[in-house]
């Protein structure tokens, strides 16, 4: 099942409102994507930590109807 | 949370120092992000126990809940997740993985 990139960008803004998201479709199917995350409500959290607020955000569609999502995620630079 | 399937996760992750929940087995991982992990495991030359979550559908249920990470593989040292896939991938990439491994007094090849 596949997801469109403007709805995982939506997903995650709505759960991290100041979040800067590039999702990238990886393999043009829909299927496969690359998400870069940049939220200041990361710092100060684990990579383990800011990959859930992510998760958390995606409601349960990460690893469903979201098959495959590489994330990479840190906190805005001062 | 299934009380059985959460306690032998439990017991699992205590009683190995290294525990990999994957699709597949390390021998045969079924999923390329499985055998991505497997790969930088081997290439340090760690000892782990690979579970097989395609196996148990009640353990493939069961992880995701007991580490709130909805997807596998995940890697657990010394009882404590320390990511799926991309984490580990890049905390292999940045020396943290190995770091980490040392410090918890898993034996790492040089």
């Amino acid at each position: 099942m596949a997801m469109d990139a403007a709805m995982i960008e939506r997903l995650i803004k709505e759960g991290l409102p100041d979040a800067q998201v590039t999702i990238e479709d990886l393999r043009g199917d829909g299927d496969h994507y690359a998400a870069h995350v940049v939220s200041g409500a990361f710092r100060g959290k684990t990579r383990v930590q800011q990959h859930q607020m992510v998760y958390q955000a995606l409601r349960g569609r990460m690893g469903n109807e979201l098959h495959a999502l590489a994330l990479q995620t840190g906190a805005p630079e001062d | 949370m299934d009380i059985t399937v959460h306690e032998r996760i439990r017991q699992d992750v205590a009683d190995n120092p290294v525990v990999l929940y994957m699709k597949g087995s390390p021998v045969f991982p079924q999923c390329g992000f499985s055998a991505a992990v497997v790969q930088i495991l081997s290439h340090l030359g760690v000892k782990f126990k690979g579970v097989d979550v395609l196996a148990d559908p009640g353990i493939r249920q069961g992880i995701k809940e007991f580490s709130n990470w909805p997807t596998i593989p995940q890697l657990y040292v010394k009882g404590e997740f320390v990511g799926g896939c991309d984490i580990i991938r890049e905390m292999y990439e940045t020396g943290e993985l190995q770091q980490i491994l040392e410090q918890r007094g898993v034996p790492v090849r040089a």
